[in-house]
């Protein structure tokens, strides 16, 4: 019964979908007060996936219906496992099991790879452009996420329990205050940009060139399926960042991050997707072997 | 009836532009500056007809437009609200007694609200959005 309880109500769940709709409007306010508007109402996105509820469903004629119809559901599901994971490491110590580290970063792949499925199996022409993008990202980014969670994983003594990473960080000092600990943690950053689709790695769905890539066949509920696993996703990624290389989850370090991610967002352009495969592979790739090998050295 | 009240509170307007003169797209890029920002009810531009609650439609219908308007209205999730922008789009404006007009858009689908001007300015559109928002709430 517990499990349903994590899984359902407190660090899954409810408590993500909450803190991450209240993340979004966050993140639209500040936008907006950016570009000197006004913004939003309070909870607007909550509003926003009201509606998308209550709307009719249209399914694309000559798309795959089931792997239409299931992809946004399984990414929904999905993210809310990796959110219960993350939440757990912070909340219940004493639970959790040793590896949950993979899992949450193997899980964490899951829903670009729905993206990728919904996108292509809906016959659009541009939907299918946006799945072969969201790929190509997919794979450069991959690898370099894997690397600075690698040097988490050497300045921590090989230690792959989320929980048991947070308590050495508290025993010692947080990974971010060594200098290979610094450039994971950028590395991270970026990669996190990208896995949340948030600008200057919103190749994908491209509001202005593609008119929302993969999601563009999608509406009613199968959209609100996509925008709840993005809120659920804003909790996630920022908190498995703070407990990577901060040492924890507070409300402060998880405003900092979340200001961090809409600052770069507003001050940056789209890149160009040969841009991004170039920036990935040739400059951040080489970067992320160098924080491993500054981690192994002791730095 | 409590479906068309959630819309009210969100309003994603994808925009259709059948032969228009571009003043009429210009306005509605006014109401998302600074200066009148229709965020704060909500309302956004979306890029894609399945994820609109209102379609809107500015310039004179073309031989090449009505049929595509016609198909993008089969296609929106309903409920969906349609709205004439313009005096073009609402009554063909000046191009009335021109050889090569085709029907008004209300002919084509069924429009709720007309915005008329030639371009309407930004409090008229304002105007419009608040007389949709009480039309679906059924306070007009």
């Amino acid at each position: 019964m517990r499990i349903f309880f994590y899984y359902f109500v407190f660090p899954g769940m409810l408590f993500s979908i909450l803190l991450g709709i209240f993340a979004s409007w966050f993140e639209r306010k500040i936008t907006a007060r950016l570009q000197w508007r006004v913004g939003p109402p309070f909870l607007q996105p909550l509003y926003d996936v009201l509606k998308l509820f209550s709307k009719e469903t249209v399914i694309p004629e000559r798309g795959s219906e089931v792997v239409f119809i299931m992809s946004p559901i399984i990414s929904f599901v999905v993210s809310v496992f990796v959110a219960t994971l993350v939440g757990i490491a912070q909340f219940y110590p004493e639970i959790g099991f040793q590896g949950d580290l993979i899992v949450v970063v193997y899980f964490l792949t899951i829903p670009s790879l729905c993206i990728i499925l919904g996108g292509a199996s809906s016959s659009n022409p541009l939907a299918s452009l946006g799945a072969s993008r969201e790929m190509k990202l997919v794979l450069s980014y991959e690898i370099i996420f894997w690397c600075s969670v690698a040097v988490v994983w050497i300045k921590t003594n090989g230690l792959l329990k989320l929980s048991n990473i947070i308590h050495f960080q508290t025993q010692t000092s947080p990974v971010i205050y060594s200098i290979s600990g610094f450039i994971a943690f950028v590395l991270a950053f970026i990669t996190a940009l990208a896995k949340l689709g948030r600008v200057p790695f919103d190749i994908a769905e491209a509001e202005t060139e593609i008119t929302g890539g993969p999601y563009i066949d999608y509406s009613g509920a199968l959209l609100g399926f996509f925008k709840l696993s993005q809120y659920v996703l804003l909790v996630a990624v920022p908190f498995l960042l703070c407990e990577l290389f901060l040492g924890g989850v507070n409300v402060l370090k998880y405003i900092i991050i979340l200001i961090l991610i809409i600052l770069v967002e507003n001050t940056n352009p789209r890149l160009k997707i040969t841009q991004f495969l170039w920036f990935a592979w040739i400059v951040l790739f080489p970067i992320s072997l160098i924080a491993i090998i500054l981690a192994i050295k002791g730095l | 009836m409590n479906r068309i009240k959630n819309i009210t509170k969100s309003i994603w307007v994808f925009h259709f532009a059948s032969g228009p003169c571009n003043n009429c797209d210009i306005e509605i890029l006014d109401v998302l500056t600074p200066r009148f920002d229709v965020e704060r009810f909500g309302i956004k531009l979306v890029g894609s007809v399945k994820h609109a609650d209102a379609i809107l439609v500015t310039g004179m219908l073309t031989r090449k437009g009505a049929p595509r308007l016609k198909e993008l209205y089969e296609m929106a999730p309903k409920p969906v609200v349609v709205i004439a922008f313009g005096s073009c789009a609402s009554s063909q404006g000046i191009f009335k007694p021109s050889y090569n007009r085709t029907v008004p858009v209300d002919e084509v689908v069924p429009v709720d609200v007309y915005i008329p001007g030639c371009p309407p300015r930004p409090e008229a559109i304002i105007d419009g959005i608040v007389k949709v928002i009480k039309k679906l709430r059924g306070e007009i």
